[in-house]
């Protein structure tokens, strides 16, 4: 493989590996810092991708608009979106304990699925849209525009890092972490339990909203099949499981891990004789699904595990209370 | 009138019944060992193909090749709670939950990789429908199908409230704590539900694969309908299960009966969002289900 051949594969995957690392760190919020079991991770990204594509692709006559607007309001209109989309789906079912939330997610993901193959007029079906834009069109020609690309998603990923670090380490995140290790004590001081799952539910749901926003624009093309479930909420799961729930970094770790061993697996499947390569993504499937049981049984706290902030003890200022 | 017999009641208890095969052993699954088994789908898939190779290895009829099925996905529903579900036992429940979405990847790529991705099917060619008095043309698996539901909730029946393994497995699912201080022994208990459940999984999975085709989803795209049966009949309620699963089977297909104008009521692209939507609205109102199942 020629180098230049090499550096486009690595922008490919750390654009991708970026997109991932934001999913990761939006179901971090959700399952990590709350404890809420999210199975419906493709409907939020869906969500989120269809919004921004929709408001920022040329005029057509085959879906919705577009209405050519700017992609950074697409991104916050995808944000928002999803965001309340999220909401919604935690004002019906945030009281529900673990394994009934993950029903009701993956049903809600599958109804917002069956709408979007289905209302041609909205999303033209199958068929999809096209002429997304990218952010920055038009400033650099060819394959440098994907290194830009790459800067912008990896931008958001650090600002959506340092959000969620803030997030951890607040009043609220601790607060946050009081209902997902011990929900009765947490009530028994007071907090409103539900309004702060539901809230941590918005944040993650919407934060999935941009990775998808993200990824219609770096394809410049959105079809039902890009919210593929197998690909997005299993996939993501498998990294924070691997990376470490409750631990920012390792979402991000786990995320770029992850998607190596999902990448690398598939240059390897590419020089496999003819017939096995038609078969090798099921391989990758297998491993993934044998990695995920590895992790479950030994490593169970990921690559990098939760490590909750000390408390800051400022004796200069206690002396005041003796 | 004749039409909605024909067209829409029959095709929905059949539905129903294989709904119910499956939601069966979810619930008596998460009934005792407390967690929802999103792999129960796949089981159904991997008992399809184990017939479907029967019927090819034998020439066979699909319902006689089914003992091969079953005795597959057994082995298999046994193994992976061996190796898999049993040392996550001691853990919060949600790691064998996601432990199980992992074993319906693996199964599914197992399908996908001994048997190919494109659909079988059993039986080729158009089957004759069976014509009753010149007015009732039901399909003869319909028929089958139904006739197996009936045979199946008497055999669980007669096992649940005579056998000394059915009567300890309904203890464990009321109350475990109790049961070990009696002395029952949990671990046999737990053989036994993943033996009827895989059992119970592999036919609904030859039912639904004589319905339609088979293909690697045939199972993960029925897991929903199944878990909403599960919870409208109440978890860990065997004959709930079977009666959740035969409602949602007719809502589904009575869904897009033309009620009110000559249209269907829901457009049938939406037929298995009915049952999503019931499951959704349950969870909500009355997760205990129709037969006051637990809630975990």
């Amino acid at each position: 493989m020629d180098p230049i051949g090499l550096l486009f594969y690595l922008v490919a995957f750390l654009i991708f590996g970026g997109i991932y690392a934001i999913l990761c760190l939006a179901l971090n919020v959700q399952w990590g810092f709350g404890g809420l079991f999210n199975a419906g991770i493709a409907g939020f990204f869906a969500v989120g991708a269809y919004t921004s594509a929709l408001l920022t692709a040329q005029p057509s006559e085959t879906h919705v608009g577009g209405f050519e607007l700017p992609v950074p309001l697409g991104i916050l209109a995808a944000a928002m979106t999803a965001g309340i989309t999220g909401w919604a789906v935690a004002r019906i079912c945030i009281r529900l304990k673990s394994d009934y939330l993950a029903m009701a997610s993956i049903g809600i993901a599958e109804i917002l699925r069956m709408v979007i193959v289905n209302e041609d007029w909205l999303t033209n079906g199958s068929l999809g849209i096209t002429n997304i834009p990218r952010p920055f069109d038009g400033l650099v020609e060819g394959r440098a525009a994907d290194i830009l690309f790459l800067a912008v998603v990896w931008v958001i990923v650090a600002i959506i890092y340092i959000i969620c670090n803030r997030l951890y380490d607040s009043p609220w995140g601790r607060t946050l972490r009081a209902v997902r290790d011990n929900e009765d004590a947490a009530r028994a001081v007071g907090k409103d339990v539900d309004a702060f799952r539901l809230q941590t539910f918005v944040i993650g749901a919407a934060l999935m909203g941009v990775a998808g926003a993200l990824s219609a624009h770096y394809f410049r093309f959105l079809s039902p099949e890009a919210t593929e479930p197998l690909l997005i909420t299993f996939l993501v799961w498998v990294m924070l499981m691997a990376g470490g729930s409750g631990n920012n970094k390792g979402a991000i770790l786990g995320a770029l891990s992850v998607w190596a061993i999902w990448s690398m697996t598939e240059i390897f499947a590419n020089r496999l004789p003819a017939e096995l390569a038609t078969r090798s993504s099921y391989i990758r499937m297998l491993l993934i699904g044998l990695l995920l049981q590895f992790v479950l049984q030994k490593y169970r706290s990921g690559l990098l595990p939760e490590r909750s902030p000390g408390i800051i003890f400022d004796k200069e200022e206690d002396k005041t209370d003796g | 009138m004749i039409e909605f017999i024909n067209f829409y009641l029959v095709p929905g208890l059949a539905l129903g019944s294989i709904y119910a095969l499956g939601a069966i052993g979810i619930s008596m699954i998460f009934g005792i060992l407390r967690f929802a088994h999103f792999a129960h789908g796949d089981v159904m898939t991997l008992g399809a193909y184990a017939t479907l190779t029967a019927v090819w290895a034998l020439g066979l009829h699909p319902l006689l090749a089914l003992p091969v099925g079953i005795a597959f996905a057994i082995l298999a529903a046994l193994l992976v709670d061996r190796v898999f579900y049993k040392p996550l036992r001691e853990l919060p429940t949600i790691y064998t939950v996601i432990a199980s979405f992992g074993v319906a990847l693996i199964f599914r790529s197992s399908v996908q990789l001994i048997w190919g991705s494109q659909n079988e099917v059993f039986i080729r060619g158009v089957q004759k429908p069976l014509v009753v008095f010149d007015l009732f043309r039901v399909s003869l698996l319909h028929v089958e199908s139904i006739a197996i539901i009936v045979l199946s909730a008497i055999a669980l029946h007669y096992f649940l409230s005579r056998t000394r393994t059915g009567r300890s497995m309904r203890a464990v699912s009321d109350n475990p704590e109790l049961a070990r201080v009696a002395g029952l022994d949990t671990e046999k208990v737990v053989r036994s539900t993943w033996i009827i459940g895989a059992s119970l999984a592999a036919i609904a999975g030859v039912l639904a694969g004589l319905d339609t085709n088979i293909q690697p989803n045939l199972g993960w795209n029925l897991i929903l309908p199944m878990f909403a049966a599960a919870i409208l009949g109440g978890i860990g309620k065997p004959m709930g299960a079977l009666l959740g699963g035969m409602v949602i089977g007719l809502i589904e297909e009575l869904s897009s009966y033309p009620w009110i104008t000559d249209e269907p009521l829901i457009n049938p692209s939406y037929k298995t969002a009915t049952a999503f939507f019931i499951m959704v609205v349950l969870l909500i109102f009355r997760p205990q289900g129709l037969l006051r199942g637990r809630l975990f």
